[in-house]
C-alpha cells in the first residue's frame, strides 16, 4: 500500500513582518496547494505585541495549520507538539471528507456515536504513524531572533528525533529569512536527518528586514509537485473502506 | 498554554450536572481532581457511585485515550489503568458546545511523591518493583506507557499498591511515543530514540527513582549521561543501585522483569552485606573483649605470685631471726 505525503511549513518567528506581500495571503496560497502552514511565535521575557500576535494567528488560520506562542525555553516541546497536532488535524480532515462521501454532507466525526469514533480515530492514528511527511522549516533570523537561534536549533533536532521515531519517512528542509542575497536562503536541502543542521547554524548572521510574506511564497516553490494531498485519499481508498 | 474552552472546563462549579447525549447518563460534579494537557478530571457522583470524569476540548485525544482504556479493560486482573465506565458527549447549556467526556473508576489514593514524602524513602524501591511488574504485563500486551512520571502514578491501598493513571501517552510498540515529559524522556537526555519500546519506559523508571531520591529541579546541561552519573554518585541510596540505574539509562534492559530481578538482587545483596558487616563487627568486638579478659587474668596471676613472694620473704626473715637469736 503506497501512502501519500503530508506537507507542512513550520514558520518560527518572533513578531511582525515589515516587507513585501502579506504573509496571511501567502499562507492562504499555500493551503490551496495542499500545504499546511504552522506558526510558532517565540517570546523573550515579556509579551509579544498585539499586531505580531494577530499576524501569527492569521497566518496559521489561513494556512490551515496551528499557531502557538511560547517562551524560548518551551520551544522543543512545542515544536514537536504543533507538528504532530497539525498532522493529525490534516489527516482528520482527509478522513472527515471521506466520511462525508460515505455518510452524507452533514455528517462530521462529532455526529458519530463515541464507539464508532474510536474506530475512525484508530485509522487516523495509523495514518499519522505511517504517512510520509515533508516539513519545510522557515526561520526568522532578523533582529531580536538572534539570541533565540541556539534554542531553535535544539528544538529542531528534537523535532527530528520525535518524527524519526515514526514508521513513515520524513524529509526536512531548513530555510532562513532574510537571506544573504534574497528574501530567503536555503541552509539545509531536503534530508531525512536533521543532524546537518548543527554545522550550518553557527554561520548564520541575523539582521535586516523581516520579509515573512515573500519568504513563504518562495518556500512554496521548493515543494516537489509530485503528489497532492488528494492522492492520499485515492491511494488509501481501499484501506479506508476495508477498515470501517 | 490553555485555550478558552479548556479554561472554562476547569472552572465548572460543584453541583454541575453533566448529562450524556448518547447514553443519557447523568453525573453530578463534586470537585476537580486535576488537569492535564488536554483535559480536566472531576470527581463525580452517579447512579454507579463515585466516579472520575474527564472532560476535554480535544475530541481526538479523548477518543485515543478511550481506545487505550478499552483495550486495557480486556486485560483482566491487572492494575494497568482505571477501568472505563462510559464515553459520551455533553452539550453544555451555556456554550451550546459538544464536550466529549469519559467516565472511569475512581481510584482513591495519594500521588506518588506525596506518599514517599509521608511514608519514607524505603518505599521508593518497593513501589518501583510493583510498577515494573505492571509495566511488564503492559509490554507483553504490545504497549508502552510513554508518559511515565510520578504525577501519573497513584498509590492506592491499603496495602499500598501503585496504579498507572493518564493513558494519554500510551502507544503501540514500534510507533512513535505519543506524549512525553522532557525530564523522563530519554530523547531529551540525548540517550535514545522516541520509538515506543519497553526500554523507553524503563529509562523513565530510572528517572523516577532519581527524582524521588533527590527531589531537586533537574535540567539537562551538556552531556546528559555524565550529569545523571554524577547525580547518582552524589546520593547514598542511588549509589547503591547505580549498576541497575545505569543499565536502564543506557537502554540495556529489554524487559521490565529483567530490571525487576536486578533491583531485587541489589536489595538482597545490600541486605546481605549489611548483616555480614554487622556479624564481622560482632566477632572483632568479642575477641577484643576476650583479650581484655586474658590481660586481666595475667595481671591477677602476677599479683598473686608477688604476694606469695613477699609473704615467703617475710616468713624467711622471721625463721632466720628465730634460728639466730
Amino acid at each position: 500500500m503506497r501512502k501519500g505525503t503530508l506537507r507542512q511549513i513550520l514558520l518560527i518567528t518572533d513578531g511582525c513582518s515589515n516587507h513585501g506581500e502579506d504573509p496571511i495571503a501567502m499562507a492562504a496560497l499555500a493551503k490551496e496547494q495542499g500545504i499546511t502552514v504552522n506558526v510558532i511565535g517565540v517570546l523573550d521575557q515579556d509579551t509579544i505585541d498585539e499586531s505580531g500576535l494577530r499576524e501569527i494567528e492569521g497566518i496559521a488560520l489561513s494556512g490551515g495549520g496551528i499557531s502557538q506562542v511560547v517562551y524560548a525555553k518551551q520551544l522543543s516541546q512545542t515544536v514537536q507538539m504543533v507538528t504532530r497536532k497539525a498532522m493529525t488535524q490534516t489527516l482528520q480532515g482527509v478522513v472527515n471528507k471521506e466520511l462525508k462521501q460515505i455518510l452524507g454532507p452533514d455528517v462530521s466525526l462529532e455526529d458519530l456515536p463515541p464507539e464508532k469514533r474510536g474506530e475512525v480515530m484508530e485509522v487516523v492514528d495509523e495514518l499519522g504513524e505511517t504517512v510520509e511527511l515533508e516539513v519545510l522549516i522557515l526561520i526568522d533570523t532578523s533582529g531580536s531572533m538572534k539570541t533565540k537561534l541556539p534554542t531553535v536549533k535544539e528544538a529542531l533536532l528534537d523535532l527530528s528525533l520525535s518524527l524519526n521515531a515514526r514508521i513513515g519517512d520524513n524529509r526536512f528542509a531548513v530555510f532562513v529569512f532574510p537571506g544573504k542575497r534574497g528574501n530567503v536562503e536555503k541552509i539545509v536541502d531536503w534530508t531525512p536527518k536533521m543532524e546537518e543542521l548543527s554545522t550550518v547554524f553557527p554561520k548564520l548572521t541575523s539582521g535586516g528586514l523581516t520579509p515573512t510574506g515573500p519568504a513563504l511564497r518562495e518556500a512554496l516553490t521548493y515543494f516537489e509537485r509530485k503528489r497532492s494531498l488528494r492522492s492520499l485519499i485515492r491511494d488509501d481508498e481501499s484501506y479506508f473502506e476495508g477498515s470501517m | 498554554m490553555m485555550n478558552h474552552t479548556l479554561k472554562g472546563l476547569c472552572n465548572l462549579r460543584a453541583g454541575t450536572v453533566v448529562t450524556g447525549k448518547w447514553h443519557h447518563q447523568s453525573y453530578k460534579l463534586l470537585k476537580p481532581l486535576g488537569h492535564g494537557a488536554n483535559g480536566v478530571v472531576y470527581l463525580a457522583e452517579s447512579m454507579k457511585g463515585i466516579v472520575a470524569l474527564k472532560l476535554s476540548d480535544n475530541s481526538e485525544a479523548v477518543t485515543s485515550e478511550v481506545n487505550v482504556l478499552r483495550r486495557f479493560s480486556k486485560v483482566q486482573g491487572v492494575a494497568l489503568g482505571p477501568s472505563l465506565l462510559d464515553v459520551d458527549d455533553w452539550v453544555t447549556p451555556l456554550m451550546k458546545k459538544h464536550i466529549p467526556f469519559y467516565v472511569m473508576e475512581y481510584i482513591k489514593g495519594e500521588d506518588f511523591s506525596t506518599f514517599i514524602r509521608k511514608r519514607g524513602k524505603e518505599w521508593i524501591v518497593i513501589l518501583l518493583l510493583q510498577l515494573l511488574s505492571a509495566l511488564d504485563k503492559l509490554h507483553q500486551e504490545g504497549w508502552v506507557f510513554g508518559d511515565l512520571k510520578p504525577e501519573n502514578l497513584l498509590v492506592a491501598g491499603p496495602p499500598p499498591t501503585v496504579r498507572l493513571l493518564d493513558v494519554g501517552g500510551t502507544t503501540l510498540q514500534g510507533r512513535a511515543i505519543k506524549e512525553f515529559t522532557e525530564l523522563y524522556d530519554r530523547g531529551y537526555w540525548g540517550l535514545g530514540s522516541r520509538k515506543a519500546e519497553p526500554s523507553y519506559d524503563l529509562f523513565a523508571v530510572a528517572m523516577i527513582m532519581i527524582q524521588s531520591c533527590c527531589p531537586i529541579k533537574l535540567e539537562r546541561k551538556g552531556d546528559g549521561r555524565h550529569q545523571l552519573i554524577s547525580i547518582i554518585q552524589a546520593d547514598g541510596m542511588l549509589r547503591k543501585y547505580q549498576a541497575v540505574l545505569m543499565k536502564a539509562i543506557d537502554g540495556k534492559y529489554k524487559r521490565a522483569s529483567e530490571m525487576k530481578q536486578d533491583l531485587l538482587a541489589t536489595i538482597h545483596r545490600s541486605a546481605h552485606s549489611h548483616s555480614k558487616q554487622r556479624a564481622s563487627k560482632k566477632t572483632t568486638q568479642k575477641s577484643q573483649r576476650s583479650k581484655k579478659r586474658k590481660r586481666g587474668k595475667a595481671k591477677s596471676v602476677v599479683e598473686t605470685a608477688l604476694i606469695i613472694a613477699v609473704l615467703l620473704c617475710a616468713y624467711a626473715i622471721y625463721v632466720y631471726h628465730q634460728i639466730l637469736p
